[in-house]
């Protein structure tokens, strides 16, 4: 166990090197690949119960050995990283050879993912989470030298470092005693001290995943990087901050916290899915409107860890074991399909030449491997019932459902407030599902690029068809999986935690609401044959395949051979009517008019300029602030020398006193 | 060795001495009177240097009295003396701001200084703590003076002082090493600024001591 996790680290430090040359990046991108295998078994074995005990290193900071250990909760998330890392790492094999620095940084950001996730110590796992950072950063970087992307990527390495001070600054409160997780364990923080470890976490950790009002990056970092660290960063980036806000707040912290500490993290996590969900259906590139999509699945989890906080702090563990069953699981199902989305994205990108849907269409005639993956993706996204995602889902809706067993009425309102807002978030992901599969696969194509596109074939196929498979196992054996993962409960909720399992079947207790995948995909199934048995064979008339209906518009003139694309409807056309109702809750907009004059044939055009509000709530003041400071800075330049000596005298006399008051004690 | 015995009241008696003609020169407007005073001053230091080699039995420190008396009961003195004589014969008098306000904000700095050094000074011999406080409180009035006066020569008299607050704390701590080094050093810091500020006033030809009339020249451009 031990043996094959220090192969894999060695293993994945090695191939940075040879990343780093720049020679043969197949073949360390193959090696990659099994390193995450390699990782995914260890995560397997761990949730069978061969966990690892806290082991130290002989390697570590000048004070303490580093300690890493293998619980089940390490597990589970080492089983979503194998689950996004492997079918990466093999779709970036399939790629052409990226930049040198690209080479050299993936192995490092999958590295410092799994150093986090087998940290046992602050310091291990403060490292980890640095190098995931670093890397991630490094990915982006490496594809944009200059322009609109270094900005995102400097943006993006702004919230990373903030991120990283708050969780440090939370960790030095939380260890007073010693920076291992036993001893934190030992001696969990209370009053104030508890609640400033709450808010740095729920900065540090939330910033990483996105959450609400430190979100903006999110959509723009993600798409900028290339295809395999997208899936890398939407897929496994985010559970990792996920798995660190587990850590620090259910079990580092204590089993003793207070009620109260969920609600901030219901709250924040039901303003990002809503803000997610609706960007999800306005934006114009492909793999920002995936990106959206994590914010959105996100914020459901997060919600789920408030109210597991809730339940716990009212002392109704089976709640707030249905509550993290539904988090654990619904990460394990995003990171299957939101792997499996981004690479959809990626080939249909590097294959049909484009990410804006305006370009593309049509492409399940051209493409009918990407497009079956693809639309299995958006079904579970968009949790259609026997796909993977509406298992999880559902959990997480009926542990808001059962809100109003906490008797604090403030409480119960919160829980029906956030039911409906996450209601209104889950159908608006559909939406945009709707709009990402039926713009990309179906209609007609917009351009001779698009006309003309190839199927994915060897590898890259492969790469499809790992995450593809995964998910479609998980939405038939999401009741296994989860009794799987019944040892992560455990370790957070106490040994008498169990998944709210029965058989093959989710179920709330004996007599509660249950769902079994397995029946609900038979009927279906059954029902779909029995269609297609009738209408095969009850009909009168033999199949037809007639041309494609064009909107009720005029035959094409001849140079357009796949119709006129003005007569297809556009991204911005599609996502208009939500755009026209909902999008100021998100965005700030702008629609310019520009009519033609009288008499003119010119078209009129029609312009919407969108910023999200985050940059104009929260970076535009911080911006103003920090100009302020300058100037204030500046103006102490040109003192007398009065002044100067007056301020330090101050400071002196300012110190003096405070020892002074400290010697008072 | 406390209150009542010989070797603590004279060296409190020297202490305090100097102490009280720091408040003289916060207030002294008279510039005669206030090179008087830090004269006065300089020779307070080397009788207090001088009792503590005498009480702690160290020779060395009657070279650091000596010296003391020497420069800046004398020397330093009498050269400001003939340079306020050749240089400024009408202006023997330079304002100060509000004296009310500097003599109350010295004496909140002396029970600041108390109130930080006595504690933190605990288990250590009385004289020693009652000798740190008033050099602490005579380094943080002569901070004040710099701070209040406007002309080169206060600054002179605010540094001067502050130095002789610390080299009468270096006296105060039995078994100090580089007691002589320290107030020598100090010395020749407080012989530069003097030397440096009369050096620029004779290049540049003003008529005037005053140091504001140096802000224009710092090189920063207005």
């Amino acid at each position: 166990m031990l043996t094959l996790l220090g192969l894999c680290f060695l293993a994945l430090l090695g191939l940075a090197v040879w990343g780093g040359s720049g020679r043969a990046p197949r073949a360390m991108f193959l090696g990659c690949a099994a390193c995450m295998a390699g990782l995914g078994l260890v995560g397997g074995a761990a949730l069978t119960g061969l966990g690892l005990p806290a082991t130290p290193l002989p390697i570590g900071p000048p004070w303490a050995p580093s300690l890493i250990a293998v619980d089940a909760l390490s597990g589970w998330f080492l089983l979503i990283l194998a689950l996004v890392g492997l079918p990466a790492a093999l779709f970036a094999a399939a790629s052409p050879a990226p930049p040198r620095a690209e080479g050299a940084a993936f192995p490092l950001f999958l590295a410092g993912m799994a150093g986090v996730l087998v940290a046992a110590d602050g310091f291990s796992m403060l490292l980890g989470f640095e190098a995931m950072s670093l890397a991630s950063w490094g990915l982006i970087a490496a594809r944009h030298p200059r322009g609109p992307g270094r900005r995102t990527a400097r943006l993006y390495l702004g919230f990373a470092i903030f991120s990283g001070l708050c969780l440090i600054a939370g960790f030095a409160l939380l260890a007073p005693a010693g920076l291992s997780f036993a001893a934190i364990r030992a001696a969990p923080p209370e009053g104030w001290r508890a609640g400033v470890v709450l808010m740095l976490v729920l900065l540090g950790a939330g910033s990483k995943m996105g959450l609400a009002p430190f979100h903006v990056w999110l959509p723009l970092a993600h798409p900028a990087a290339a295809t395999p660290a997208s899936a890398l960063m939407s897929g496994a980036m985010v559970k990792v901050a996920l798995y660190v806000m587990l850590r620090m707040l259910l079990d580092l912290s204590g089993p003793a916290q207070p009620l109260w500490w969920g609600l901030p993290l219901v709250a924040a996590g039901a303003a990002t899915a809503l803000i997610g969900g609706l960007r999800a259906n306005l934006e114009q590139d492909i793999k920002a409107a995936l990106a959206c999509s994590t914010l959105e699945n996100m914020g459901l989890m997060v919600i789920g860890i408030g109210l597991a906080l809730v339940f716990r702090g009212a002392d109704l563990r089976p709640l707030a074991a249905l509550a993290l069953a539904a988090v654990l699981l619904h990460a394990l199902n995003h990171a299957g399909f939101k792997a499996l989305l981004f690479l959809c994205a990626g080939a249909v990108a590097s294959l049909a030449g484009s990410r804006d849907p305006d370009r593309l269409g049509g492409l399940i005639h051209r493409m009918p491997w990407v497009a079956g993956c693809a639309l299995l993706g958006a079904a579970s996204a968009a949790a259609l019932p026997p796909f993977s995602g509406f298992a999880s889902e559902w959990l997480l809706l009926q542990s808001l459902i059962q809100g109003w067993r906490v008797a604090e009425m403030s409480v119960q309102l919160l829980a029906a407030a956030t039911l409906a807002v996450a209601g209104m978030a889950i159908g608006l992901a559909a939406a945009a599902m709707v709009r990402f599969a039926g713009l990309v696969f179906l209609g007609r194509p917009r351009t001779p690029m698009a006309a003309g596109a190839r199927d994915a074939t060897g590898l890259m196929r492969a790469a499809l068809l790992v995450p593809a498979v995964a998910s479609a196992a998980l939405a038939i054996l999401a009741a296994p999986v989860l009794a799987l993962g019944g040892g992560a409960i455990a370790v957070l909720l106490g040994p008498n935690a169990r998944a709210p399992v029965a058989g093959f079947d989710l179920a709330l207790g004996e007599v509660g609401a249950r769902y079994a995948p397995w029946a609900v995909a038979g009927l279906l199934a059954l029902a779909t044959v029995l269609i297609l048995l009738a209408v095969k064979n009850r009909s009168k008339h033999e199949p037809v395949r007639g041309p494609a209906w064009d909107c009720g518009f005029l035959p094409p003139p001849a140079h357009l051979p796949f119709g006129d694309p003005l007569s297809q409807v556009s991204a911005a056309g599609l996502g208009q009517p939500i755009r026209r109702s909902l999008g100021a809750v998100a965005l700030t907009l702008s629609e310019r008019h520009g009519a033609a004059p009288p008499g003119s044939p010119q078209p009129a055009t029609l312009r919407v300029e969108a910023e999200d509000r985050g940059f104009s709530h929260v970076l535009q003041p911080l911006r103003r602030l920090r100009q302020a400071l300058s100037r204030e800075a500046e103006a102490l330049r040109n003192l007398t020398l009065r002044a100067y000596l007056s301020i330090s005298f101050g400071t002196l006399v300012l110190l003096l006193a405070l020892v002074a008051w400290l010697e008072r004690e | 060795m406390g209150f009542g015995q010989l070797p603590y009241d004279v060296a409190h008696v020297l202490g305090g001495a100097m102490l009280l003609v720091s408040f003289v020169l916060l207030y002294q407007r008279r510039i005669a009177a206030l090179v008087n005073a830090l004269a006065l001053q300089g020779c307070l230091l080397a009788a207090a240097a001088v009792w503590q080699g005498y009480v702690q039995g160290a020779p060395q420190l009657y070279v650091t009295g000596l010296i003391a008396l020497a420069a800046k009961g004398i020397a330093i003195p009498v050269f400001l003396h003939r340079m306020m004589r050749s240089r400024m014969p009408d202006r023997a008098v330079e304002p100060v701001g509000s004296i009310g306000l500097c003599m109350l904000g010295g004496v909140l700095l002396v029970a600041l200084a108390i109130l930080v050094v006595l504690p933190a000074t605990t288990g250590a011999r009385a004289l020693a703590r009652e000798d740190l406080a008033i050099a602490l409180s005579i380094v943080l009035l002569g901070l004040l003076t710099m701070i209040t006066r406007r002309s080169a020569l206060g600054q002179v008299a605010g540094l001067m002082t502050l130095e002789n607050g610390l080299v009468l704390g270096a006296v105060g701590v039995a078994g100090m090493p580089l007691v002589i080094e320290l107030s020598t050093a100090g010395l020749v810091l407080v012989i530069i600024v003097i030397a440096g500020f009369f050096a620029r006033l004779l290049r540049e030809r003003f008529d005037s001591l005053d140091t504001d009339m140096l802000h224009p020249h710092r090189g920063e451009g207005q």
